[in-house]
């Protein structure tokens, strides 16, 4: 599975959305389908628990959850400085 | 600061104290029963405090957050309701100057808002969502041209002197609970079917009764940015920051009435320390640290002011949602500190030192929008943000 595909599935699994995840893009806006503060900060656990990360204070904002794509990048670009350091 | 700005601020802290020593005069009535602060609002359209924040080049004066506060914190001192009002109303010109994005016809509102000092209210709260308003279950319809909404708001504080209305909804109907939009409305483009009656333990001038809202209206006066980013980058953070600068006020007015009754008392018995004297001591370093809170809160926002990354931050959620409980909490304290000080004749009301009024308007502060709710929030951001432990920042 790619780093997508896992996020598709844990917001699927934590987002708490009214929707079903597999209707929506990868650059759909999560906010607008009806992710609450609440899932994201659920969601934002459960990807720490998965990729073994940590979202840094900067990350902490509504941006990076507006979509899988914006989560992925995310993940990635944590991933990418975990493995440098 | 330079020089011009500074003495802009002297001249709206003049202007509020004047606004303010006609709400005080009429505060306890408003409260005895339970009307809107007519002749408060009155002064404050006639010092032509309404539209400060507005920007100059729609016709405004450009106050910062703070200077808004200021006059808050003033107006608190001699009006709770006069001051709440003003509060909430400044809470929806922020939401309007800051998000809608160019638009033209909210550029004219701004302007008219200036020119006739008009009043804005907000429905958000809503039947059926439990209190919170990130959620609608009404949703605005579009035709052709036009929106109509109705609208089931368990309050709209001072709905039936306002002007304008702002209303939260879903926006459209096959929309989910929380993507919402929020549309102005004027007065001859609504009607409200009163259902319930707001007649409270205090804060009872702000006539938060509830309506049935019903509007029609050209569809471009709903804001063009949604209203998650409004609440996130500058509802909540406003509203926190403007409701504890005129709470620190009331409890400001009540540390001044329980000095009064120490002084008058070290005057009759020269040489001997009043017994209320410590006490006295005790609230007036607790009222320093609901001012520092406050102070800080509004520096904090006026940092990230425009950059929508830091105001939609957890740090700052998390740092706003503790100056609301912080303040909200430690008001009671202090004006609990002073009616022991004042005893009977703070207890009486008509008197000279009575907090009746001072201590039923601080009792909604950790009401208006629960703190446990927010807490509740809170705990649930600090399960990842990660404090700053710095002491300056």
């Amino acid at each position: 599975m790619t780093t997508a595909e896992i996020i598709r599935d844990l917001v699927g699994k934590h987002g708490k959305l009214p929707v079903d995840v597999a209707t929506l893009g990868d650059d759909s806006d999560l906010y607008t389908a009806g992710l609450s503060s609440f899932a994201s900060v659920q969601l934002m656990l459960a990807l720490e628990e998965q990729f073994d990360i940590e979202f840094p204070e900067t990350m902490l904002k509504r941006a990076t959850f507006a979509s899988i794509r914006a989560i992925a990048d995310a993940v990635d670009s944590i991933v990418r400085d975990q493995a440098a350091a | 600061m330079n020089i011009a700005s500074k003495a802009d601020a002297i001249g709206l802290g003049e202007r509020a104290r004047r606004a303010a020593r006609v709400a005080g005069e009429f505060a306890d009535a408003v409260d005895r029963e339970g009307r809107f602060p007519r002749e408060g609002m009155e002064a404050v359209a006639a010092e032509r405090l309404m539209g400060i924040q507005v920007p100059a080049v729609h016709g405004g004066e450009g106050a910062t957050i703070s200077e808004v506060a200021e006059v808050c914190a003033i107006l608190g001192q001699a009006c709770a309701a006069t001051a709440m009002t003003y509060a909430m109303h400044q809470i929806q010109v922020a939401s309007i100057a800051g998000f809608s994005g160019g638009s033209a016809w909210h550029a004219g509102f701004l302007k008219r808002l200036c020119d006739e000092q008009l009043l804005i209210a907000s429905a958000t709260s809503e039947a059926g969502i439990g209190g919170n308003l990130r959620n609608s279950v009404c949703a605005i319809e579009t035709i052709g041209d036009t929106v109509r909404l109705e609208k089931d708001a368990t309050v709209i504080s001072y709905g039936a002197n306002a002007d304008a209305i702002l209303v939260t909804s879903r926006a459209h109907a096959d929309a989910a609970p929380s993507d919402q939009v929020s549309t102005l409305f004027l007065k001859d483009q609504y009607t409200l079917e009163h259902t319930r009656d707001w007649d409270t333990l205090g804060m009872r001038g702000t006539c938060s009764d509830g309506y049935v809202f019903r509007g029609e209206a050209p569809k471009e006066q709903v804001l063009p940015a949604p209203f998650a980013e409004i609440a996130a980058e500058s509802m909540l953070a406003v509203s926190h920051l403007l409701w504890g600068a005129l709470w620190y006020g009331i409890a400001a007015d009540a540390v001044a009435r329980a000095q009064g009754f120490v002084r008058a008392a070290a005057k009759r018995s020269p040489g001997t320390t009043p017994p209320g004297a410590l006490r006295l001591a005790e609230a007036s370093s607790l009222l320093q640290q609901v001012k520092g809170n406050v102070v800080a809160g509004l520096r904090q926002f006026e940092a990230a002011k425009g950059d929508a990354d830091r105001l939609s931050a957890m740090s700052f959620a998390v740092a706003m949602n503790n100056v609301k409980v912080g303040v909200s909490q430690t008001i009671l304290t202090i004006i609990n500190h002073c009616l022991l000080i004042n005893g009977i004749m703070g207890y009486k009301n008509g008197t000279p030192f009575s907090l009746g009024r001072h201590l039923r308007d601080a009792h909604s502060a950790q009401l208006m929008i629960s703190n446990d709710r927010i807490l509740g929030n809170t705990s649930t951001m600090l399960l990842v943000h990660k404090q700053d432990t710095s002491l300056i920042g």
